[in-house]
């Protein structure tokens, strides 16, 4: 006699990790030994497979590599300060008292969007969770049989009645969708990829571009500013009667940054309002995706709006995307408890057909839910849910 | 596992069954509408086919770029994006709004079939999924140990 019984249980019930017997998980009842293993909820950032950096508990993502970003930090503020310092009181006296203010607007700007620039998730894709993986090498094959191998390397999408090739990132395990690209540097997936940025020590992508040419813009500004307000204290100096010579004495180091960065910066800013106004990144301009130079003919940009008024507001002015790796979000309990990479074990499916292709992915990768019940919560929620 | 116990999964539905982007458009969000053979017996194709355009509506909406949009950027560009850290997005209301969507949809048509939408936001905005919402236990021979035994593991799969 048969006694059906129905119940709902959680789908990552199938898909979490049930390494041992039974047993094992008679001795998770008593709680004793599975608490003292995990002792506190462990977040997404812990595990993050990238190779990023993080701080004050995952609100602060970084590239492995900071780069020049002290270099540049301590340029900007050595300039600045010694602007204020030995600029401001002579040119207020005998100019204006904006100037500082001016000034200080600027060098504010400067350093808050440089910050955002480097401290803002650029955009990472996370990586496909084995099931995804698993999908995508299985819909490859048409003979009927159900095998698992890697996906070509490219699959091609219309955009815009315009050829586009995705190609297949194999750290990833996915099809990178338009305009992404993979960095080596971060060892992520970033969208509308642009470029990565030593100055910045960060990628720069669809969620910080806004705050880099903010950055870039605003620091050509500064640096103009700067040097003209240099220039004309010197000049004014020079007139008083001292000699040009001994004005320049005084306010070297800053002529000198300012001279050579200003060139640089504008050029830069320069660059970007083209890019902007294309909606083009300088991934795709310098690989000459949608110029021709890759040898396509006849080939447009599919993502231009054709207005560069409309261009610029979608790409600086547009909505802001959320981050999709949920930095914050806690672990599944007994996932934080495991060292191992987690098997998918399901019972009665070819799962080892998966594990064979997909073995050896994070933990990350595995499809970590918070929520015990079945509908998932909100990426950014703080839940730390137990299953215990 | 006991071998008194066997579980059952509903065998059309063995694995989860993904909807992809659909990148016609352009890189803004969008799922594909074309209805999967896997769910053919599963459910209906109109009600599917509601919901993923009612998703890429919410998306849509999301990512338009209109007169609240552009306010929106230009008073954080005034603000130098400082005011990102205390405001709430649009996107982020519209990211709300579909996750109470996709619980009630899951709620009112998917649970009842026995499937499972899950938030694509959960997967990186990849794809749409469809999952296995029930498992069926059964107990047989012996009623009594079958008893103790589904109690057992309805309690290992709540810990799990």
């Amino acid at each position: 006699m048969k006694n059906c019984e129905y119940q709902q249980i959680d789908p990552q019930a199938l898909s979490t990790p049930t390494p041992t017997p039974p047993p094992h998980a008679a001795a998770a009842e008593s709680g004793n030994e599975q608490d003292k293993k995990a002792k506190r909820p462990r977040r997404k950032w812990e595990v993050f497979p990238g190779k990023n950096r993080f701080y004050c508990d995952g609100r602060i993502i970084v590239a492995r590599q900071s780069g020049v970003l002290p270099l540049t930090l301590g340029l900007i503020l050595v300039t600045s300060g010694l602007f204020f310092i030995f600029d401001c009181p002579f040119l207020v006296k005998h100019l204006t008292g904006c100037i500082p203010v001016i000034g200080g607007v600027l060098f504010v700007f400067v350093v808050i969007t440089l910050l955002q620039t480097s401290f803002t998730d650029p955009g990472i894709l996370p990586r496909a969770t084995p099931d995804e993986a698993a999908d995508i090498e299985k819909q490859i094959d048409n003979t009927g049989n159900t095998t698992y191998r890697p996906p070509p390397r490219t699959k091609e999408v219309l955009i815009n009645q315009q050829v586009v090739k995705l190609k297949y990132c194999f750290t990833c395990k996915m099809f990178r969708p338009p305009r992404t690209s993979h960095c080596s540097l971060c060892d992520n997936c970033v969208e509308r990829f642009d470029h990565h940025c030593p100055w910045v020590g960060n990628c720069v992508g669809k969620r910080n571009y806004r705050f880099f040419y903010t950055f870039i813009v605003s620091l050509s500004f500064l640096t103009a500013f700067i040097f003209g307000c240099v220039t004309t204290h010197l000049a004014l100096r020079a007139q008083g009667g001292k000699g040009l010579v001994f004005a320049l004495q005084e306010s070297p180091v800053e002529l000198v940054i300012c001279f050579f960065s200003v060139w640089s910066i504008l050029g830069l800013s320069g660059f970007h309002t083209y890019l902007v106004a294309s909606n083009l990144t300088t991934n795709e301009d310098i690989k000459g995706s949608w110029s021709g130079k890759s040898g396509a003919e006849d080939t447009t940009n599919p993502y231009s709006h054709r207005n560069i008024f409309i261009n610029c507001c979608s790409v600086l002015c547009g909505p802001m995307p959320p981050s999709l790796i949920d930095r914050r979000g806690f672990l599944p309990t007994e996932e934080s408890a495991q060292t191992s990479s987690a098997e998918v074990e399901t019972p009665s499916l070819a799962a080892k057909n998966e594990i064979n292709v997909v073995g050896g992915s994070s933990q990350l990768a595995c499809g970590l839910q918070d929520s015990p019940s079945p509908v998932p919560a909100p990426p950014n929620s703080h839940q730390n849910s137990s299953f215990a | 596992m006991s071998p008194d116990i066997q579980l059952e999964h509903s065998a059309s539905l063995a694995n989860k069954v993904f909807i992809q982007r659909d990148y016609s458009e352009g890189t803004t969000c969008k799922f594909q509408t074309k209805f999967p053979s896997e769910l053919e017996s599963r459910i209906e194709r109109t009600l599917f086919e509601d919901t993923v355009k009612t998703l890429n509506n919410y998306y849509a909406e999301a990512e338009k770029i209109g007169g609240q949009s552009y306010l929106e950027g230009c008073l954080a560009c005034a603000t130098a994006y400082l005011i990102f850290l205390c405001m709430e997005t649009r996107y982020e209301k519209v990211l709300k709004k579909i996750a109470k969507y996709i619980q009630e949809q899951n709620e009112k048509i998917y649970a009842p079939r026995g499937l499972l939408i899950t938030d694509p936001i959960e997967r990186g905005m990849r794809v749409v999924s469809f999952e296995c919402a029930w498992l069926c236990v059964y107990a047989c021979k012996s009623i009594s140990m079958g008893e103790k035994d589904g109690g057992r593991r309805e309690e290992v799969s709540k810990q799990e």
